[in-house]
This record gives structure tokens, sequence and C-alpha cells, in this order.
């Protein structure tokens, strides 16, 4: 009870701070927190392939991504200028709009009652760690790869179309040559530069 | 079927409030890498209830669908970053302002 108060208070304090970072490195670092007490919320619901999941995917691959598009972006002649936020017009608009969004989920929460059904699917609760319990990786393996399976299967497929999509959008836009005619041309436009240079001084 | 720690109503209450403020990140910034960002914050707010109902019910069903949630958060932000990176190429900002090319 108390790790789910200091947890979600780390959370919503980093997400403000990845909000309201001026820069974006510094939001790539209060995202990290935030996910880390995501994975950290996830082993209090007892879900621990989910929370090592969270911490490889998420802080290991998404943010190093995010790091790595920013210093690619900071690192030309002209660092990227994005000009001032909308924060000074739009802030007091927008934290009514948020709320009075806030307002009907917690008056949603207090009228409503949460019904919980009766057929547990999963393993039964355990320490933590321990095989064959609910969440662990046998848990949640078994579930991913007989119930779901076509769900999982489409999850290739989506990963597939991203990595077309970014490679379309973000690669290499010469024809492909082969390496070798590639690299005799190169050669060729070496040698001419010389010999219009008038030789190697 | 043991209880949860806190009640139902906390989780709920705690993704209201994250994906409030990922909401608030999109609409108010300016740079599309804190957008993105915020729209992961938002893309983990979802996670927080499926996990916590998941573990409410005893029912995995709800790890199996945050587990798709990560991937296709993955699969966002590896696409956006490559938009980013194409729009910055060709124009030599970021301004999500600025880039105003399919307009009519």
């Amino acid at each position: 009870m108390i790790a789910f108060w200091v947890i979600s208070i780390v959370m919503v304090a980093s997400a403000v701070a990845t909000v309201t970072a001026k820069k974006p490195v510094y939001s790539v670092v209060a995202l990290l927190l935030n996910f880390a007490a995501l994975a950290a919320l996830y082993i209090t619901l007892s879900a621990e392939f989910l929370a090592v999941m969270q911490i490889i995917v998420y802080s290991g691959a998404i943010l190093m991504l995010f790091l790595f598009v920013i210093a690619l972006l900071s690192s030309g002649v002209s660092s990227f200028n994005v000009g001032p936020d909308r924060m000074p017009k739009a802030a007091i608009p927008a934290a009514l709009v948020i709320a009075i969004a806030l307002g009907f989920v917690v008056y949603g929460l207090s009228n409503a009652s949460i019904a919980t059904p009766a057929a547990p699917s999963g393993s039964a609760l355990g320490p933590v760690g321990s095989a064959d319990v609910f969440g662990s990786v046998s848990d949640f393996g078994k579930a991913l790869f007989t119930t779901h399976l076509l769900p999982f299967e489409i999850t290739a497929l989506i990963l597939m179309v991203a990595v077309v999509g970014v490679v379309l959008l973000a690669g290499d836009k010469t024809p492909f040559v082969g390496t070798r005619e590639r690299a005799r041309e190169v050669r060729r436009e070496m040698r001419e530069a010389i010999l219009r240079e008038g030789g190697v001084q | 079927m043991s209880a949860l720690p806190v009640s139902l109503a906390s989780y709920i209450g705690l993704s209201a409030v994250m994906f409030f403020v990922g909401v608030a990140g999109v609409v108010l910034r300016r740079n599309p890498l804190v957008m993105l960002m915020s729209i992961e914050l938002m893309f983990n707010a979802a996670n927080i209830v499926f996990v916590a109902f998941a573990r409410a019910w005893m029912h995995n069903a709800g790890h199996i669908f945050a587990f798709l949630v990560i991937t296709v958060a993955a699969a966002e932000a590896a696409i956006g970053l490559a938009i980013v990176v194409a729009v910055f190429r060709s124009a030599k900002n970021v301004d999500v302002d600025e880039v105003a090319l399919l307009k009519g």
C-alpha cells in the first residue's frame, strides 16, 4: 500500500517533468524514471514478466532510440530550434479541460461498482520470482502461445511493417548498386580528380 | 483470489492522471520528440489499467494485451522518430507548426 503511493507520486512527478522539461534530453531522463517506477508497480501487481519487459523494451530500446535521434538532430551545424511552446496561450484552457476530464473520472469512480468475474484463468498467486505463479514467464508464455497465438503472430506483422516503414522513411535514397561496381566507380572518380588537380603535390 | 494492495479505483486514478499529463504534453508542446514521449506516457497509462485489472481478476489476458501495447508503442516510436528525422533532413527544423506541406 505504501509502495503504491510512493510509486504513484514518483510516476506523476516524472510524467510532469517529462512534459515540462526544457530540453528533450531531460525529458528522456524523466521518462526513464517514470518507466522504472512503472516496472516497480508491475512487480507489486505480480506481473514480473511485464516488469522485465518494460525495462528491456522501453528503457533499453525505445528510450535509447529517442536519445540517438536527439543526438543526431543536435549534431548538425544548426542545433534544432523548435521555438517557444504553446504553453503561454494554451496553458489555462488546457488545464481547465484536464481538470474537467479528471473530474469526470473521479465522479465515475466514486459511483461505479467495479465487478469482479468469478472465473480466474491464470495460475495461482505466489511470491514473485518463483515458477508457475501468476504473471511468471511460464504462466505468461502458456497464455501467449496457446490462447492468444493469433495476436502474437499479428505482433510480428506489426514489427515487420514498422521496420519496412522506417527504412522507407529514413533510409538511404540512393539507388542500390553492387559494392564492387560502386567501389570501382569511386576509385575512378578519385583518379580523375587527382588528374584534374595536376597530380599530388 | 487475494485482494489488491490498494483499491482498483486507485490504479484507474493513477492511470487517468498519467494519461492526461500525456495529453497535455501532446497538446501544449511543440517539440515532436516531446510529443512522442507524451504518447508513450499515454500508452503506459493504458498498460497500468490492463495489468491492474489482470491482477484483480487473476486473468492473464490483461498481461497479453499490455504486451501487445508495448509492441505497438515500439513500432510507433520507431516510425515517429523516422518521420522526425526525414522532416528534419528536408526542412532543417522540427517545429511541428512549420511542417505544413500537406496543407491545401
